[in-house]
Formats: C-alpha cells, sequence, structure tokens
C-alpha cells in the first residue's frame, strides 16, 4: 500500500510529458477497475466474460446524467454507482448459481445485452456514433489538465486497493478463498456461499461503474465500444496476466495491458497479430500470471 | 399472413443451420479436451475468407471450396498442436484466454492477408429465388441448409460407425479409461480439433454467398455457435442442432415482428433465461459432480 502511494506519488517525476500522464492515467484507472474484477476472479473464482458492460452502464450514466439532464458529476457518479451496483445484485443471484462455462456464457451474454442496448437506444445514447461527455466538476473547480486527473486517479486506485485488502482480510475474503478452494466443502463449513459471491459480484460491478464515470469524463467523450465483448476480454486478461489473486498483481496486469497497444501502434496492421501472440504465449508460458510466477521463483532461490 | 410466417422460417432455417454447424464445433471440441474454443467463429471466417480470395484470383469454384474448407482443417490442427496441447491442463480461464488470443492472432492475419473490406462468393448455383407462394427462397439457402443436414449425418456416422468416431466419443467420456484401453489420446485431441474446423470451414463456404465476409465475421458467428451448443446442453450433439435451428428461428421471428435492431440480442437474452431455469441447457445431462 505505502509502496504503491510512493509510486503514484514519485512517478511525476519521470514523466516527460502530457502523452506519458496520459498513459499513467489510463494505467491507473484499468487498473482500479482490475482490482475489484480480480476480487470475483482471482479470490472468488468466478469468471465474468461481460464486465465491460458495468462499465458502459457507469459512464452512459454518468454521459446521460450531466450532459442531457444537467446534473452535476458527483452526484451523476454516484447514482451510476448506485443503479449499477443494484442492477448487479439483481442479475447476481441467478447469473453466480451457475458455474464454469455456463458462468461464462451468461456473462458474456449479459454484457452483449447491455453493449447492443447502448447502441440502439440512440436517441438518449448516441447509438454507434457516441456521445460528448462535459468535464469533471467538483465544487466549481473542474479537473482540466493531465496533471489534475493524473491526481484523482492515483487517489481512487488508493482507495480501490485499500477497500480490496480490506475485503480481502475480512471474513468475506476467507469466506470467498474458502469457496474459490471448494464451494461444496464452504457450504459444508457453514459459509454462505451464495451470498457471498452476489456480494462480491456486487462490488466488483460498483468499480467498474465508477471507472466508467470517470473513463467518460476525462475522454470526454463515450462509444458503446467500452462494453463491447473485446473490452470485457481485456479486463479479464489483465487479471489473469498480472496474477490471480493477487491485487498487485491485477495492478500490474492493467499497467501491461494497457501499455501494450502504445507500443505495438508501432507495428501498423500488425497490432492484432502481435497482441493474439502475446496473449497466447503468456497464457502457455506464465499460466498463473506474471507476479505469482516472479514470486514462486524469487522464494526458491 | 402465411406466407410471410413462411419467409420468416425459411430466413430463421438458413441462419439456424450456420449456427448448428458453429454449435457442433463448439461440441466435438468441448467433448475431447473441456476447453470451450473460442476461436471456433475464425474457422467459419477463414473458410468464407480463403474461398473469396481463391475465387477472386481465377480458381474455379469447387477447387477453391475445397482447398478453403482444406485451409481451415489446417488451422485448426496448428491451433490444437501450437497453442493447446503445450498449455497442458491449465485452468478454465487460461484455455478461454488462449483461444481467445488464437482468435485475435487469426483475424489479424486475415486482415493483413484480405484486407479490411467485406467481400461476398458468387452464388453455387445462380440467385434467382424459388418462390413458394409469395415467400421466396433463395438456392444458396437451400445449399446452406443441405450442406448442413449432409454434415450431421455424416458426423453421426463418424462417431456412430467409425473406429475413430469412437474413439473420440470414449476419450469424451473418460479420458484416463480411453488410455488404458490402448487410444491414443492426444491423437484423438488433434482429430477433434481438425474434424471441428473442417465443418467451421464447410460453414464458412456455403454461407459466404449470403452473409459476406471479412476478418471480422467470425466473433458474432462463434458467440451466436456457443450460445447455441449451450442452448442444447455442453457437450450434447444434437442439443447442437436443436440449439442452433431454435436460435435461428426466434432471431428471425423477432427480427420480422418485434424489432430487427435487437435481433442479434435474441441469441443472449434467450440464453440467459434458459440457464436461469435450466442452468445445464436444454438436454444438458444432470450431473452429480464428485467433491
Amino acid at each position: 500500500m505505502l509502496i504503491t502511494a510512493a509510486v503514484i506519488a514519485l512517478l511525476p517525476l519521470a514523466l516527460p510529458n502530457n502523452y506519458y500522464y496520459d498513459v499513467a492515467i489510463r494505467i491507473g484507472m484499468n487498473a482500479a477497475m482490475v482490482v475489484g474484477l480480480n476480487l470475483l476472479i482471482g479470490y472468488a473464482g468466478q469468471i465474468s466474460l461481460g464486465h465491460a458492460g458495468f462499465v458502459g452502464l457507469g459512464g452512459y450514466a454518468s454521459a446521460i446524467l450531466t450532459s442531457r439532464y444537467g446534473w452535476p458529476p458527483v452526484a451523476a457518479m454516484l447514482l451510476a454507482m448506485a443503479c449499477v451496483g443494484a442492477i448487479a445484485f439483481l442479475v447476481a443471484r441467478p447469473i453466480l448459481r451457475l458455474r464454469g462455462h455456463y458462468l461464462a456464457m451468461a456473462t458474456l451474454g449479459l454484457g452483449i445485452i447491455i453493449y447492443m442496448v447502448l447502441v440502439n437506444e440512440s436517441s438518449l445514447t448516441g447509438g454507434n456514433d457516441g456521445m460528448q461527455v462535459p468535464p469533471f466538476t467538483l465544487f466549481g473547480a473542474t479537473l482540466a489538465n493531465e496533471r489534475a486527473w493524473y491526481w484523482a486517479t492515483g487517489a481512487v486506485l488508493l482507495v480501490a486497493i485499500w477497500v480490496a485488502n480490506n475485503i480481502v482480510d475480512s471474513p468475506l475474503g476467507r469466506a470467498l478463498r474458502a469457496l474459490h478452494g471448494s464451494e461444496v466443502a464452504a457450504q459444508v463449513a457453514g459459509v454462505d456461499t451464495t451470498r457471498y459471491k452476489v456480494r462480491v459480484f456486487v462490488v466488483s460491478a460498483v468499480f467498474a461503474s465508477v471507472v466508467g464515470s470517470m473513463m467518460a469524463h476525462y475522454v470526454g467523450f463515450i462509444t458503446p465500444q467500452v462494453s463491447g465483448f473485446f473490452h470485457s476480454i481485456e479486463l479479464v486478461t489483465m487479471v489473469v496476466v498480472g496474477g490471480m489473486a493477487s491485487t498487485y498483481g491485477a495492478v500490474v496486469g492493467a499497467a501491461i495491458l494497457t501499455m501494450l497497444p502504445q507500443v505495438l501502434s508501432r507495428f501498423e496492421g500488425y497490432e492484432m497479430i502481435a497482441f493474439g501472440a502475446i496473449l497466447m504465449l503468456t497464457m502457455i508460458f506464465l499460466p498463473r500470471g506474471l507476479l505469482p510466477t516472479i514470486a514462486a521463483r524469487w522464494r526458491r532461490s | 399472413m402465411l406466407s410471410q410466417a413462411l419467409q420468416f422460417f425459411f430466413s430463421g432455417l438458413t441462419s439456424g443451420a450456420i449456427y448448428a454447424l458453429a454449435a457442433i464445433g463448439f461440441t466435438i471440441i468441448y467433448n475431447s479436451s473441456g476447453v470451450i474454443n473460442f476461436a471456433q467463429g475464425e474457422f467459419i471466417m477463414v473458410g468464407g475468407v480463403v474461398a473469396v480470395m481463391l475465387t477472386d484470383a481465377g480458381v474455379p469454384l469447387p477447387l477453391a471450396i475445397a482447398i478453403a474448407v482444406a485451409v481451415a482443417g489446417i488451422v485448426g490442427l496448428l491451433l490444437e498442436k501450437l497453442a493447446i496441447e503445450p498449455a497442458g491442463n491449465a485452468e478454465v480461464v487460461t484455455l478461454i484466454i488462449i483461444t481467445i488470443g488464437a482468435s485475435i492472432f487469426i483475424q489479424g492475419v486475415v486482415q493483413v492477408v484480405f484486407g479490411k473490406g467485406q467481400r461476398a462468393l458468387p452464388p453455387f448455383t445462380g440467385d434467382k429465388p424459388i418462390l413458394f407462394g409469395s415467400a421466396s427462397l433463395l438456392p444458396q439457402s437451400l445449399w446452406m441448409i443441405g450442406t448442413g443436414a449432409l454434415i450431421v449425418l455424416m458426423l453421426a456416422w463418424f462417431f456412430g460407425r467409425t473406429r475413430l468416431g469412437k474413439a473420440v466419443l470414449a476419450t469424451a467420456h473418460n479420458r484416463l479409461a480411453a488410455q488404458l484401453v490402448g487410444i491414443n489420446t492426444r491423437h484423438v485431441l488433434a482429430v477433434s480439433f481438425v474434424l471441428s474446423a473442417l465443418v467451421g470451414g464447410v460453414a464458412g463456404v456455403v454461407s459466404a454467398p449470403i452473409t459476406l465476409t471479412s476478418y471480422d465475421t467470425g466473433i458474432m458467428v462463434g458467440l451466436k455457435g456457443f450460445v447455441a451448443a449451450t442452448l442444447g446442453g455442453l457437450g450434447s450433439g444434437a442439443g447442437a442442432v436443436v440449439g442452433g435451428l431454435i436460435l435461428g428461428l426466434m432471431e428471425a421471428l423477432v427480427a420480422g415482428y418485434v424489432s430487427s435492431a435487437y435481433k442479434d440480442a435474441v441469441p443472449f437474452v434467450l440464453i440467459i433465461l434458459i440457464l436461469f431455469f435450466m442452468p445445464r441447457g436444454l438436454f444438458g445431462e444432470r450431473v452429480t459432480e464428485r467433491v
């Protein structure tokens, strides 16, 4: 925690211009979201292939409330959190009864349905063309430049890590790890597995919603792609590449997968080939993820 | 009124045939390896794209089709040998990401070779619609439905009557027991990937004249194939066919009577509702998990 805070505080010394600030901000936002998703996938062992749906809902709720109804951004963001949390709560119980590939199918379907609603309800969302989002203001002050956004994102990331660490060390965290090991054994030991799964699903959805809102305001524009299947996959990949059930692994995964497209953009036309190859190779050779593999090697030597 | 319903039935059957073939591809691989292959749609895309490229280069259609299907089969073999086999006994999430990585990789290659545009294959036997009252059916639709039915019959024969087919089934049932009676299960894995890719390639070639083809057409067909396979109950061959046809028909009915904008959402709404009430699909076996 302290190390992360120190890194966030010292990083600006190494960031030469706004382009690097931009990359750092995107990394921070993705990291905050993936830390939440890691609670669900890494700790509880429940896959979600539709998490970008919640990002889209959060982002669009903020965008629509602020630009069409003149709400203050903070209020819009809070309402978005509440709504996404409520939606996640409603669907969580029936969906999380499913296991393995059936769970993957249902969450994937959920994400795609959200995506299609965002595309088709164009009178509200602007359809495929997307919509403009006004800048983020708080008590009359506007987050105007990359520097301001950098500190805001850093703060949100720290809060996200703090919340996640607390959950992991709480009875909820122990219950999640127990049900990851064996759901039946956890039930036999008296853990109400459904309730805990629902709770962590809602928490991770709210994380996604917050970041969705922030990203919409930061970029100033939002399109349905933010809730698309590919984005969901990217999020899951961040969790798995960094290392499952490791909060800092999630941060590392978010950093790598956010920077990768920037690096690959030099190979014009070949980005997809490179991205697909890297995805496959990482999963084949480091199936446990980067951080846990390095940690294991460290301990051995 | 009636002819309109007939029209929807035709279009539902046509797309249902492709979903069924995609679902069969998922089922074959799932049964032999437990992997959900998210690159299944790319087999279909590769079949269509290669056929278009060859006919554009002047290769006669039948030869182009044969080569396209063979290329899809080779892609399947490479996927198994280079990505799935080295991963060994990885977790479900890991395997899902590997196949998605493969899917992106294949799309990337096709994008470089074929370009980003959409192209169509010429119809096999003209494009003069056959009239049934005031409902019409394209000859290519007949090709799609007929080929789908033929493939289902051939697969039934393969799994029921041939030694290799039975070996695949035995491995699906219990890998260890299959190894004990002398079946080379690693070989079976490769066979199932090639078989599934060939089925996908055929689906891609017969559908390319109607649906058009480009590097990114595989994703949606693949996902819908996954829905169809889940709808029927993962691992059930008959379930995959029925699931595919139900999907196609439901889609056509919703597009015709309710809203064509939400046509693509139909499969996903349907599967979520069904899984809420039947967590193992329509024909999935009720299994008791050993703990």
